[in-house]
């Protein structure tokens, strides 16, 4: 068992890191003040084929590794979580489901564009009234002729507005069981935006990565070609549990890189600071947290790494990402509040890093699966 | 068109330079780096590749690590790498350097050659023209513009407060500086890519048409007496005076003060 990356790894890390200090961190603070989405920064991403790095080159990606699309969004998220989510977004959530259950022709006219970063994307199956209880899910899609007409409304979704592309999980039938129960059944779909009928409502405004668009979407009669139903019919559930359990890694990227920025910052930061006399990371308080920090980032890091390795090498692995988004996201929040602490009054000004961190930290235990979520995953294979 | 690009691994000066006690560079305590001045030489290269359509590749005499520059390169968009390698090279100053290039490059087919000004870890600047030198073709060094036309390249020479702009038929040498453009970034797909294809290994037995009494150790006459890190100079004094015979008068006291005169 070899814990070491290869070269090539260490080189697209370096090739990340580069980029992320570079281009991202400099607008990092400027993003979460101004709640503007880094359009700029997208499209350099894009140029440089960040969009699509797991995505065969055949499709218009890089022909990477899940391994190498993680440390992207982790190497991102250090300095800016708000980017490391839009590529996130964007690669696990709508890039992959159409590269694992796409047509041919589904392929080259979506998953193309979205690779090679001409279009962006994102995935809408959260509602109002649905959030880790899927089958409460409103949104329906009826098949009227040759064209799906959807009706309803999606929130909480990320890169909303700005994307080009939306998976949308919406219900197509409803049968019941032998018990008589009803029970709702989905469809995936794949929705482009300006198709008439579907529009953007509010634009939220969030506690953390706050750059990140994140919108309501509406179908009002929004009608679609039949041949953008993903996968077959009726199997839009188990499409979108699998697209999360990669969503979840890239979450964990997420959370782990702002962990990890948190804890770099935060190393500087107590060097340089005097109290007493002399820096702070002279106290033995500090020396002990920073241990923990760095002991607990370590080991997200395992977990996150083992998560994508899983990814290129088994069918399932729900297990693996429930366990690494769960961990990362509770280190991530951990260290980013003890990276706070140690930073003092100072740690609670806008213009120091981590109080931007612990803010980001945040919703990683909340979206794509909830921390609880995640422990009925684990627990449920634990239990099966 | 073919372009050979002279690239060389060196240690990153940022943080400061590293000396071991008998005055020669810490290598070990320092991150490697593709020297900047020939990355930028490597993005003129590849501009012209993306412009003109070129082969582009990238030679660079070091260790067996130097292969990671190679690679950097390729994940950059050159098309393929040669290393040059052997004990018998080791030791090399700037002559033997160029005569060990030199002696690579005649193996190769080019219309370009592209080389750094100069090198963060020597600042010598010599090894650019002496390759020309060797090779009896014509050299434009302190590139800042480069431009082809025809047969011809068309290249702005930087020089103190002008640049020339000078014109000269191909094959020829151009030395690039670091002014000369943003180097671009690798690609994800690039770097796998790099790291799958072969780099071409070369030792003494493959330079061609070079004598041994030039190259390594033995054949570098150049003598280290001392090192030392780059001395920064001074941002100046700025001085305003209502005369000349006061300007004057203030401009003899300096020139005085420092034995000038």
């Amino acid at each position: 068992m070899d814990f070491a990356l290869d070269k090539k790894h260490e080189m697209a890390r370096t090739l990340f890191k580069d980029f992320a200090e570079n281009e991202v961190k400099p607008l990092a603070q400027e993003v979460d003040e101004t709640e503007k989405f880094p359009k700029e920064t997208v499209a350099k991403m894009q140029k440089l084929g960040f969009m699509g790095i797991p995505v065969p080159k055949q499709y218009g990606g890089q022909g990477c590794d899940p391994l190498t699309y993680i440390m992207c969004v982790e190497e991102l998220s250090k300095v800016c979580g708000t980017t490391g989510v839009i590529v996130s977004a964007h690669t696990s959530l709508c890039a992959d489901p159409i590269m694992t259950y796409g047509t041919e022709e589904q392929k080259q006219k979506y998953l193309v564009p979205l690779a090679n970063g001409t279009k962006l994307g994102a995935f809408g199956l959260t509602e109002p009234g649905a959030g880790t209880d899927a089958q409460g899910c409103q949104t329906k899609a009826v098949l009227d002729g040759d064209e799906w007409v959807l009706n309803g409304s999606k929130c909480f979704i990320t890169n909303g507005k700005e994307a080009d592309i939306y998976i949308i999980i919406a219900v197509t039938s409803v049968t019941e069981d032998k018990k008589g129960r009803k029970k709702k059944n989905f469809s995936a779909f794949i929705v482009e935006k300006g198709t008439p009928g579907f529009s953007f409502g509010t634009k939220e405004k969030k506690m953390g990565i706050r750059g990140s668009a994140t919108y309501e979407l509406i179908f009002q009669d929004c009608r679609i070609p039949k041949d953008n139903l993903l996968g077959p019919e009726g199997r839009g559930f188990p499409i979108a549990m699998h697209t999360l359990d990669g969503g979840r890694i890239g979450i964990a990227a997420q959370a782990l890189g702002i962990a990890e920025g948190a804890l770099e910052t935060t190393i500087n930061y107590v060097k340089e600071r005097k109290q007493f006399g002399r820096s702070i990371a002279a106290q033995q308080n500090t020396q002990f947290v920073l241990a923990d920090m760095s002991t607990k980032v370590e080991a997200a890091k395992l977990l996150v790494y083992k998560a994508a390795m899983a990814k290129a090498t088994q069918k399932t692995y729900s297990f693996e990402a429930a366990q690494a988004k769960l961990f990362a996201a509770e280190v991530a929040m951990e260290v980013t509040t003890k990276a706070v602490q140690l930073h003092g009054g100072y740690g609670y000004i806008r213009e120091y890093d981590v109080e931007r961190m612990m803010r980001d930290a945040k919703i990683t235990e909340i979206y794509e699966g909830t921390s609880e979520v995640q422990k009925m995953v684990i627990s449920g294979t634990l239990l099966k | 068109m073919k372009i050979v690009v002279c690239i060389k691994q060196v240690p990153d000066t940022k943080g400061g330079v590293k000396f071991n006690p008998d005055g020669t560079l810490d290598r070990a305590a320092m991150l490697s780096i593709m020297n900047p001045d020939d990355k930028a030489g490597l993005e003129a290269a590849l501009r012209l590749k993306d412009e003109y359509g070129a082969e582009v590749t990238v030679l660079t005499m070091g260790l067996p690590k130097a292969e990671d520059v190679l690679r950097e390169a390729m994940a950059m968009g050159a098309d393929k790498g040669i290393l040059v390698t052997d004990r018998v090279l080791g030791g090399a100053d700037t002559w033997a350097t160029s005569t060990t290039l030199a002696g690579a490059i005649r193996n190769l087919e080019y219309d370009l050659i592209i080389t750094g000004r100069q090198a963060i870890d020597g600042d010598t600047a010599q090894v650019g023209p002496q390759i020309s030198e060797h090779l009896g073709i014509p050299v434009i060094s302190y590139a800042q513009d480069i431009k082809i036309d025809g047969d011809n390249v068309i290249v702005e020479r930087q020089f103190e407060d002008r640049y020339h702009v000078l014109k000269a038929k191909m094959p020829c040498l151009i030395t690039a500086l670091s002014e000369l453009n943003e180097p671009r970034y690798m690609t994800p797909g690039g770097i796998f890519d790099a790291w799958d294809k072969e780099i071409t290994v070369w030792g003494r037995a493959d330079l061609k048409d070079v004598d041994d009494s030039n190259l390594g150790l033995k054949g570098s006459p150049t003598k280290i007496a001392k090192a030392s890190d780059k001395v920064r100079k001074g941002a100046g004094e700025k001085v305003a005076f209502d005369s000349p015979e006061e300007s004057v008068a203030y401009i003899m006291g300096k020139l005085k003060e420092k034995h000038v005169i």
